[in-house]
């Protein structure tokens, strides 16, 4: 594979007049679920930035202990704004909105999603949240600084814009509920002839349980926000104990939704996984129903967790050892698909290009992110990581350790797909290289902070955790500069890499099967489906 | 850092049982998938064998961890009742927490801006909020528990080993949440029983200020912080918020005790209400000798 093209051009596809020409407005008004897929692709992106730069900020500023760059107040706004923008504006949409939009109806042999208007809707009200979002930042009292969990009852007697980013959050969730209403009647409706549930691609199978989560959990959220804003703007005591509320009452309310909220980011990625490796393996998955069940019941079990957020607020001593309790069943599911995946190597035929590169660092990681959730699940030893680094620590390896490194997996993986270019693979691994050495230096040290006692959201600190946070912001700018060669690598092949055809890693979904980039219609003829989505040589028909 | 509480033990077994087991299964995976990925390389195995599945190995991997982490649900739980069922005997000490400072309230009626417990002791807590979420948090001890406004929540613990030990809180409480540090004094019996016989003098002068948390928010030298500088306070016309609307006020001593009994009244323009009630943290000489100080700056 070189980047030196042939100077032959791939097929335009759905890029090409008829899917609507280039135009600005041809792509914001498009319905086409993968141009609706790239809208998101690059909104998302655009985000994720922002949220870096953010991280990368606070990084500096706990280079030293003391004061370096920014006053408390700001440090305060900087974790809140990098989560509420890493949390509601990339990681919740993240790869359903973008590889979800653009592979479904690809991978289940549709023209489209159920529902193209609405599709291109949720678009539109994703971008009218995350408007509002940055508006708060620059409007009313100044930027939120409460956290990303606007926990009560500060976040109603702060004067910063706190009204204002609740809103928005409130306007995202409606974005996340009509996607999932969207996906799970595609799946129902749309799938190809002789496509059976137990036919159907794992991603496809992880976008099903997700959506279910987004469906059934989100609109809990959006209540409790308007709760926020009513408290807010009204005075009626909701949350603040001051005017008749309880406190405890909104942390139950957020990590209702919330708690699922982190299934929603991490089940899609986990589908990711199970498409990268039997592909790279050039054999059938092992476990395909373990896996597919096992999202099921993560979606199930997901739901009854949340209390493992509030060991130390004073909830009843036997909520407490319930939750734990419910907390360490859902690790279960998730073992069965860790342990699957590595079976599918197994005699298999594999070789290392980025995505599969990427696959296994999301193995490595998301094997530590969950690992260490089970110090936060047992009661006594969370008692003491509760609310320290340690619990940031672990978030980071589930959510950029998992979906995130997932999200570059597929992007690698599908890039020839979406561009009908190869990735430049020696550009690719080097990267993949400072990306990964630079998140363990950066997010372990963390968990060592965290044991050792230091407390989250703190602007300044004692002078025994700084080795730890020298270390760790050391691992910020390696991390920064892997994800810079990332992306422009990605960039560059997508307009000049070598030309890929339909199939270049010899993929057995549907996907590969129409060309790359796939028109606008998708597939030339109806397509029918004679065999499970990783059987390979025995007669599959398109 | 070395746990110096009656149950700290019980807590670190729990680590260790926990992160053993989580570092074996890490290597575990990782070592397994690296030589697969080298053993069956395209190179070495071009003719991939299709197995679908085994029903033998999946039990085998459901039920192994299942047994695993109901035995880590098992220890976290059983140290955690350890933490939880108080001592009959434990001594009751009253912790209030507001925005950014620790009190601490003993039996006798005495008050310290640190805790002081005797060593091998039971202590009892009681923790209170006056403002917003802050959370107990003493590395040293594995203990943390949250203060929430509006309720008591509790916890309690035995130190067993003399020294100062760092307390922290642990739930983001605004501004100066990272400066809302404190000291847990354990004394030998001897110390103990002497620091309780001897009240100390009441702290005078500008030290009050920085022993009651004022300064942590108002500065000394003209400087905004989080709340006005007592920088030439005496005499100064000042805006200020109040439920009926805004009027300007000259800061005499009147308006200098309401301000500390009851900030929310009357709120200098451009500052936010947050300065939490001092009226049961100060005695009436306190009071008196922050008032002394404040005219003096």
């Amino acid at each position: 594979m070189t980047d030196k093209a042939s100077g032959a051009t791939p097929p335009r596809g759905f890029y090409g007049p008829e899917g609507g020409g280039g135009g600005l407005l041809s792509w914001v008004f498009s319905t086409d679920h993968k141009r609706v897929g790239l809208l998101y692709l690059y909104s998302l992106l655009s985000f994720f930035a922002i949220g870096a730069i953010l991280g990368l900020t606070m990084r500096a500023e706990l280079l030293m202990p003391g004061q370096q760059l920014v006053s408390p107040r700001v440090y305060n706004s900087l974790f809140t704004l990098h989560g509420v923008i890493m949390i509601f504006l990339f990681i919740v949409p993240g790869i359903p909105a973008i590889m979800g939009n653009f592979m479904l109806p690809l991978q289940i042999g549709a023209e489209d999603v159920a529902f193209p208007r609405l599709n291109l809707a949720s678009w539109w009200v994703y971008m009218v949240g995350a408007f509002l979002a940055v508006t708060s930042l620059f409007s009313g009292g100044g930027a939120p600084d409460t956290g990303w969990t606007f926990y009560a009852p500060y976040s109603i007697r702060t004067n910063s814009n706190v009204s204002l980013a609740v809103l928005a959050a409130f306007i995202l969730g409606f974005s996340s509920v009509l996607t999932g209403i969207n996906f799970i009647t595609t799946i129902h409706r749309m799938r190809a002839k002789g496509m059976g549930f137990f036919r159907m691609p794992l991603f496809v199978w992880s976008l099903y349980a997700t959506s279910w989560i987004q469906v059934i959990a989100t609109p809990v959220v959006g209540i409790t926000l308007v709760l926020v804003v009513l408290e807010r703007l009204l005075g009626i005591g909701f949350f603040d104990p001051a005017a008749g509320g309880d406190p405890i009452l909104y942390q139950h309310l957020f990590w209702i939704y919330s708690h699922p909220a982190v299934y929603i980011m991490i089940l899609p990625a986990m589908g990711v996984i199970s498409e990268i490796l039997p592909t790279f393996s050039r054999r059938t998955i092992f476990g395909y129903k373990a896996i597919a069940m096992s999202s099921m019941a993560i979606a199930g079990v997901g739901y009854l967790v949340w209390g493992h957020h509030m060991f130390t607020t004073g909830m009843s001593d036997t909520s407490r050892v319930v939750f734990s309790l419910m907390t360490f069943l859902v690790a279960i599911p998730t073992g069965i698909k860790i342990f699957n995946w590595v079976a599918t190597l197994y005699r298999g035929s594999i070789s290392l290009e980025s995505p599969m590169l990427y696959a296994m660092a999301f193995i490595f990681l998301f094997s530590i992110g969950g690992l260490t959730g089970l110090v936060n699940g047992a009661l006594s030893t969370d008692i003491h990581v509760h609310d320290t680094y340690f619990v940031v620590g672990h978030f980071h390896y589930v959510m950029f350790g998992g979906t995130g490194i997932a999200l570059f997996a597929a992007l690698h993986y599908w890039l020839p797909k979406i561009s009908g270019r190869m990735v430049n693979e020696k550009k690719a691994k080097r990267a993949f290289w400072l990306v990964v050495i630079g998140f363990n230096l950066l997010y372990f040290p963390m968990l060592v902070l965290g044991i050792m006692g230091m407390p989250r959201r703190y602007h300044d600190y004692l002078p025994i955790f700084q080795t730890p946070h020298v270390i760790s912001t050391i691992g910020s700018w390696v991390i920064a500069t892997g994800l810079v060669l990332m992306f422009w690598n990605l960039w560059s092949s997508a307009r000049r890499g070598a030309l890929a055809g339909n199939n270049p890693w010899g993929g057995t979904t549907l996907e590969w099967q129409t060309t790359s980039p796939p028109p606008t219609l998708n597939f030339d003829a109806p397509v029918t489906v004679t065999a499970g989505p990783y059987e390979r040589g025995e007669g599959r028909t398109a | 850092m070395q746990g110096v509480s009656s149950y700290s033990g019980i807590v670190d077994g729990a680590f260790w049982y926990i992160l053993g087991i989580s570092a074996v299964l890490l290597v575990g995976i990782t070592i397994v998938m690296i030589w697969f990925a080298f053993r069956y390389s395209v190179k070495r195995n071009p003719n991939p064998a299709q197995i679908h599945g085994s029903v033998a190995l999946e039990t085998l991997w459901t039920v192994i961890p299942t047994l695993l982490v109901l035995s880590m649900f098992w220890y976290g739980w059983t140290g955690f009742k350890r933490m939880r069922d108080v001592p009959q005997e434990a001594m009751l000490v009253k912790v209030t927490a507001r925005m950014w400072s620790w009190s601490f309230e003993y039996p006798d009626g005495r008050r310290s801006q640190e805790l002081v417990v005797p060593v091998g002791r039971p202590v009892r807590l009681e923790l209170l909020s006056k403002d917003v979420l802050h959370s107990f948090f003493v590395p040293a001890f594995r203990l943390k528990e949250d203060a929430v406004p509006g309720r008591t929540n509790h916890a309690w613990f035995q130190a067993d080993k003399a020294g100062s030990y760092d307390l922290l809180c642990a739930e983001y409480c605004g501004d100066q949440h990272s400066k809302m540090l404190g000291t847990v004094r354990v004394l030998p019996d001897a110390d103990y029983a002497t620091w309780q016989a001897n009240p100390p003098a009441m702290v005078t002068g500008p030290e009050l200020l920085a022993a009651k948390g004022c300064t942590t928010c108002h500065s000394q030298d003209g400087s905004r912080m989080v709340g006005p500088s007592f920088k030439g306070l005496m005499g100064r016309k000042e805006m200020v918020v109040q439920t009926d609307g805004e009027s300007e006020v000259t800061v005499d001593e009147a308006y200098l005790r309401r301000s500390i009994l009851e900030p929310k009244a009357q709120v200098v323009k451009g500052f936010d209400p947050v300065m939490p009630e001092q009226r049961d943290l100060l005695s009436d000489e306190e009071l008196d000798e922050i008032i002394k100080v404040l005219q003096g700056l």
